[in-house]
């Protein structure tokens, strides 16, 4: 009976739904709106790189108004960014490291470990206040430790990371970045990161995000963006928008079994069914560009449903592009997968080298001194143009800025505009922002010499032999491109080609990040307090005990005792005898 | 129907929490956090949801550059079954499992802006599950090869916890060497306390895998996840068959158990009080009709207001106001200490020197 209660109930509410869409289509228009797309790119070595992007737009002010009925876009943040007043929030989450010399330049990067970067509203008087607090919940809704993010890792950049939204003034007070390179990215992270999509796991693209596949990858990346675009082309309203990408490598030998052929069920090990039913627009894009103005070299199964031509940073592309929402896709069979096959085999010198690329390590040897080397690539042949260099060093190496030497060509390279606060220890690390101009084909050196600095013996973390790490370095750069770039609408263009707004079509703004470092500090033995105290006691003990013996110790004559009641007896016998007693 | 709804109000408390605790960094630690994620499985698996559960893992396994199969923590060697899953929060990660964090989640001081799922938000109507694996000797439990809790300070945060009604009843289990020392402390009502072994024996792990090169779960962890595998959440199992899991031939050390402070009878006591979750359930015959002017609600949106002029997007490099960039002004502070001192200092002296009345050729 109850049973059939709950199935009445169950039915009754169903009921009461239906009509809810009907009535919406009749003439009231839904403030946002869900697009989806997966992006398949082989690398030259081989490898494939697959990049997710969700992108949800809310039509609607989360600044002014007391907004309470969430749809697509996730509660958990909106209310994060109406309460805090966040302008911008770019949360990236990474294991590994993209290898740009070889794979060349990615669609968006990030540092290994966690990264945070925030643009405040100008209304925020207490913006170290505000982070704080930001830091705490967000460690709170993606499993991750960024509660560690306080004063001692976060800097305050005056050049590099500008708004990437909407913004009427830049003043950099307002910004605050943080990495934590000790961060670890596995299922936990992912997990939150998911529940944020409206159809979650369940539907669409996202069915491919299978943990056990993305994490057994050479390169692993999931971000959060929140900004505020322009509605439409004239750019009088302003909408919120989130960005949800994921960026994965898999690796040709640990997953592709040594060939170079892939799909979609050897890479996730599942296919796709179907698009998300909250999405307006579900693609997958193949990149098929042909390298060296040959004929294609890739060769897609099924066919695509259409090409798309686009201009990708500053080069021309073409892809295959599936459309998950068209009827025609599913006609011959009920799921999806994506095969690529190479028609010859790669040459390697086809490999193209990226315009700009970089490379970070420590120099120097032992546990007092080192130098931290930066080498910048530029390759391409006739043009010049500017990078700024962000670096930020704990305040435990002690950095040395009248070493500070930028070498390019054997001359010596003077940056533009410099930038330096030295750490406060305990308090505040390093920051050094440089813009430098880069001449056409050349590697430009950037050394500077640091000193290793002796930490409290409760500062070491439990592991201290492991090492610490030094946050990646951020290279912002206008990198000229070979075909320019006309300004597209953001809303017919796939997603990946417009998270950076671009103003000028001869270049292109990208952001790479180098290596993280891995720096040994004097380590004590943490077990040296105990053999100290030991010793000590011991010491302490015997020297000053027996010392004080002695010293003090007095003798005195003590009276024989009588005997005992036995000893009294025999002598009482004894005498009686005439014996000498005892 | 009737015995249920008595047994409902027999047991006495409304909601059930866990906190799970693996104590062990390093990758030989491996089994701990197996053990840990195994009793987390059979947790979420006999009800108690996330959010009532304190997850505290001191080292990452899963996505450890050593581990052969990332993203997976097996239990039973030849990888049968992954104790990790798909759908894991952990709440407390890597060097956040301290002493002072375990602490702090217990008795409830914790700093206020401390998210929600890193809190243990219960009442005096709370069920807790406490089981905590690690590496321990007779007195103490270390954490992370660099401090150690010891079983007075763990009775004292159980009693602070009854006196600040933070539980209803307690249920303590604890995997490592010497356990029952911890327990041996304890002086708050209503804890129940199941340890691997007794004072002067190890706790041994059980089996390793030839494929990982770890040994994947203690001896005693491993029982008790195949007893309570077998559990669902309407079973009837008691406390009594918990206690004789791992005798001695299998586990090779003697587990011990805890029961004094208790009010209830073991016998009485269900498995589910512990590992499951209380849900209330109202069970009504009626028909509830939804308000169908709820579906206008959304159109009650505040007009936005629009722009006077079209915004903009930043620029992403603007190198000419970059490099004519204006050092910023510092703020002017007056001056303190040192540099005040020494200039009084000076002018003391100077007045000193040539008396007061050549202030005259000062001005």
């Amino acid at each position: 009976r109850a049973g059939m209660a709950a199935a009445l109930l169950l039915l009754l509410l169903l009921l009461a739904a239906c009509p809810g869409p009907g009535r919406a289509g009749a003439g009231r228009e839904r403030r946002d709106t869900l697009r989806e797309e997966l992006l398949l790119s082989p690398l030259p070595t081989g490898d494939v790189a697959a990049t997710f992007q969700f992108r949800t737009r809310w039509d609607a002010d989360l600044q002014r108004g007391a907004v309470s009925h969430y749809r697509l876009f996730p509660k958990a943040l909106g209310r994060l960014v109406a309460a805090l007043g966040v302008r911008e929030l770019h949360l990236a989450l990474t294991q590994g490291f993209w290898r740009t010399r070889v794979w060349g330049q990615p669609p968006l990067q990030a540092p290994a470990g966690a990264e945070l970067w925030v643009w405040f509203q100008p209304a925020v008087t207490d913006v170290d206040k505000a982070w704080k607090e930001l830091s705490n919940i967000l460690s709170g809704i993606f499993c991750a430790s960024l509660n560690f993010i306080d004063s001692t890792n976060t800097v305050i950049p005056t050049a590099s990371f500008k708004p990437l939204g909407l913004a009427n003034g830049t003043d950099h007070h307002l910004l605050r970045y943080a990495v934590l390179p000790r961060e670890v990215v596995c299922t936990e992270n992912l997990t939150p990161w998911k529940k944020l999509l409206p159809c979650g796991s369940k539907a669409g693209l996202a069915v491919l995000l299978k943990a056990e596949r993305l994490f057994h990858s050479s390169y692993h990346s999931q971000a959060v963006h929140i900004r505020p675009v322009c509605r439409d082309a004239s750019c009088m309203a302003v909408s919120w928008e989130l960005r949800q990408t994921l960026t994965v490598v898999f690796d040709v030998f640990s997953s592709g079994q040594g060939k170079k052929d892939w799909s979609l069920f050897k890479m996730f090990s599942r296919t796709l069914t179907d698009a998300c039913p909250l999405a307006s627009q579900s693609k997958v894009y193949v990149d098929i560009s042909p390298k060296n103005k040959e004929k294609e070299l890739l060769e897609v199964t099924p066919p695509p449903t259409s090409v798309h031509e686009a201009v990708v940073q500053g080069d021309k592309k073409t892809y295959a592009v599936y459309d998950l929402l068209s009827p025609l896709l599913f006609n011959t069979s009920r799921s999806l997968n994506v095969q690529l096959k190479w028609k010859r085999p790669q040459d390697s010198s086809e490999m193209p080298i990226p315009v700009l690329h970089a490379q970070r390590y420590v120099g120097g040897y032992g546990l007092q001194t080192g130098e931290i080397c930066t080498l910048i690539y530029n390759t391409h042949p006739y043009r010049a143009f500017p990078v700024i260099l962000l670096e930020t060093v704990p305040w435990y190496l002690r950095l040395y800025v009248h070493t500070l030497t930028i070498i390019t060509k054997g001359k010596e390279n003077k940056p533009s505009y410099i930038h330096y606060q030295p750490a406060q220890d305990r308090r505040r690390p390093h920051l050094l922002e440089m813009l430098i101009q880069l001449p056409a084909n050349s590697v430009t050196k950037i050394t500077i010499q640091f000193e290793r600095a002796l930490l409290k013996w409760t500062e070491y973390p439990p592991d201290p032999n492991h090492g610490f790490y030094v946050g990646s370095s951020v290279l912002s750069a206008l990198v000229p491109s070979v075909i320019p770039m006309k300004d597209v609408d953001v809303e017919q263009s796939p997603l990946f080609t417009s998270l950076f707004p671009s103003s000028d079509g001869s270049s292109y703004f990208v952001r790479l990040y180098t290596e993280p470092l891995l720096v040994n500090l004097p380590t004590p033995d943490f077990s040296m307090p105990y053999n100290v105290i030991c010793l000590t006691c011991t010491v302490v003990a015997v020297c000053y005990g027996s010392f004080y013996n002695l010293l003090t110790r007095t003798f005195h004559v003590e009276e024989p005792s009588r005997g005992g009641l036995a000893k009294r007896l025999a002598n009482v016998i004894r005498k009686l005898r005439g014996v000498p007693l005892l | 129907f009737q015995d249920q709804a008595e047994q409902f109000f027999r047991s006495g408390h409304t909601n059930n929490w866990a906190v799970l605790v693996c104590t062990s960094r390093f990758w030989f630690n491996y089994r701990h956090v197996a053990n840990t994620l195994s009793v987390y499985r059979s947790v979420k698996r006999l009800g108690i949801p996330d959010s009532h559960i304190v997850l505290m893992l001191a080292d990452d396994m899963a996505c450890n550059p050593r581990n052969p199969k990332p993203a997976t923590v097996f239990s039973h060697k030849n990888m049968e079954l992954n104790v990790y899953g798909d759908d894991v929060e952990v709440d407390y990660r890597s060097y956040e499992v301290t002493v002072e964090n375990f602490l702090r989640v217990l008795t409830g001081r914790i700093p206020p802006s401390t998210p929600r799922s890193k809190r243990l938000l219960s009442d005096d109507r709370s069920n807790i599950l406490i089981y905590m694996t690690g590496h321990g000797g007779n007195g103490f439990l270390k954490f992370q090869d660099s401090e150690e809790i010891t079983n007075v300070e763990l009775a004292d945060a159980f009693e602070q916890m009854w006196q600040k009604r933070r539980y209803n009843e307690l249920l303590f289990i604890i995997d490592t060497c010497q356990g029952a020392s911890m327990y041996e402390r304890f002086y708050s009502p209503n804890i129940m306390a199941l340890a691997s072994s007794q004072v002067g024996e190890d706790s041994l792990s059980h089996q390793p895998d030839l494929g990982i090169g770890v040994h994947l779960m203690d001896r005693y962890t491993f029982y008790v996840l195949e007893f309570l595998e077998e559990i669902h959440p309407a079973s009837q199992t008691n406390m009594n068959d918990l206690f004789q899991v791992c005798p001695k031939s299998l586990c090779v050390s003697t587990p011990g158990h805890r029961t004094d402070l208790f009010q209830r009878d073991p016998q009485n006591v269900l498995i589910t009080d512990f590992f499951g979750s209380v849900r209330k359930v109202e069970i009504t015959a009626e028909t509830v009709s939804l308000d169908r002017g709820l579906a206008g609600f959304e159109s009650k949106f505040p007009e936005d207001e629009l722009a006077t002029e079209p915004l903009k997007y930043a620029e992403q490099l603007p190198v000419a106001q970059i490099i004519h960039q204006k050092p910023k002004q510092k703020d002017w502070h007056p001056p303190g200490g040192f540099i005040l001192g020494l200039w009084a200092l000076i002018i003391m002296v100077f007045f000193k020197t040539y008396g007061i009345k050549h202030m005259k050729h000062v001005f």
